[in-house]
């Protein structure tokens, strides 16, 4: 009985998503449509720079639907729940900060995936330190050294691991 | 027996296929809304527009920095080499880490999408910490490295 209340719950929640995101897609394309009445020349190089954005990002979402589809396959919401749940400890947090920092392509493409996660049991203080830690790069690790030198981006990196920790924190005590 | 087995193997690889599918596609309008708006400032804002706010006053910067890095996106190569053009017109290194830190810590752009995704007040909470403390790496970190240096 709770089952299928829990399952319309779920189902009610991602029919509110959708709507909410389609609100938000039409207010976009109203956007649009005002800067090709006003600037139209513009409006060619925000589709085109918003094409190029979806053939960039087409491998991560892809890679990442693949990823959802054989976690609900492989891993159960026990599993979630021993690695990234309430009783992980420090290998949920060493997990978090790894997959974050070897995770690729743009944030958002990472929140359905996350989400999933989070219905099979993963905490919140985890994502947030997933999240975060996707600002070391490492293939980008050249680019920022060449730039910066090698001794700010290790002290940087060495930070913003410790931040990403206390932040994860706070954002657990404030879900609670 | 075996037959069976199979079967239901592979009815559970396509449903469980299926529900990532589905799970995805009510996020996809929220995504592609997000890509548009991040086509929509890559069209109206160059990195000179960035790099023109920034004044050369240390906390002005940093604060300008982070609020700039906040709403700016894009890859974050982009915010390296605009950083870096930035330390050559003397723009203090607190106030382009900041800048850089948040620059691929928070995301106004992708916002609504977070919030929706992942629930408003772990968004809210998440956005408004990973600012002040990208802040607060960027100072340490400077001020680690005087030391060293």
């Amino acid at each position: 009985m709770k089952r299928n209340g829990d399952k319309s719950n779920v189902r009610g929640k991602r029919r509110k998503d959708k709507y909410r995101g389609i609100y938000f897609l039409g207010s976009v394309a109203c956007l649009y449509f005002l800067v090709f009445v006003f600037k139209p020349e513009n409006l060619q190089k925000s589709v085109k720079a918003s094409g190029d954005m979806v053939i960039h990002i087409l491998p991560a979402l892809v890679f990442i639907v693949l990823l959802m589809g054989i976690m609900n396959y492989f891993v159960k919401p026990r599993t979630v729940s021993r690695y990234a749940g309430k009783g992980s400890g420090i290998k949920g947090w060493l997990l978090a900060i790894c997959t974050g920092i070897l995770s690729h392509g743009p944030i958002y493409a990472w929140y359905p995936l996350l989400r999933n996660l989070r219905n099979h049991g993963m905490k919140s203080s985890l994502i947030a330190v997933f999240l975060y830690n996707r600002s070391i790069k490492i293939p980008l690790l050249p680019v920022i050294v060449y730039y910066f030198g090698l001794p700010f981006v290790a002290i940087l990196a060495s930070y913003l691991i410790i931040a990403s920790i206390v932040q994860g924190h706070i954002v657990q005590m404030i879900e609670r | 027996m075996t037959n069976r087995k199979q079967k239901n193997d592979e009815k559970n690889v396509l449903r469980s296929f299926y529900e990532a599918l589905k799970s995805f596609g009510t996020t996809f309008p929220m995504l592609l809304g997000v890509i548009l708006v991040l086509g929509f400032f890559r069209g109206f804002v160059s990195n000179q527009m960035i790099s023109a706010v920034f004044t050369g006053d240390l906390l002005r910067d940093t604060i300008i920095g982070s609020v700039v890095g906040s709403i700016s996106a894009g890859n974050a190569v982009t915010s390296y080499i605009i950083g870096g053009e930035l330390i050559k017109e003397n723009v203090s290194l607190i106030a382009v880490t900041s800048f850089m830190v948040v620059w691929v810590t928070v995301g106004v752009i992708q916002f609504p999408a977070e919030a929706t995704i992942l629930g408003r007040r772990f968004a809210c909470a998440r956005n408004a910490l990973a600012f002040i403390f990208s802040t607060l790496v960027s100072i340490a970190t400077v001020k680690t490295l005087m030391v060293i240096q």
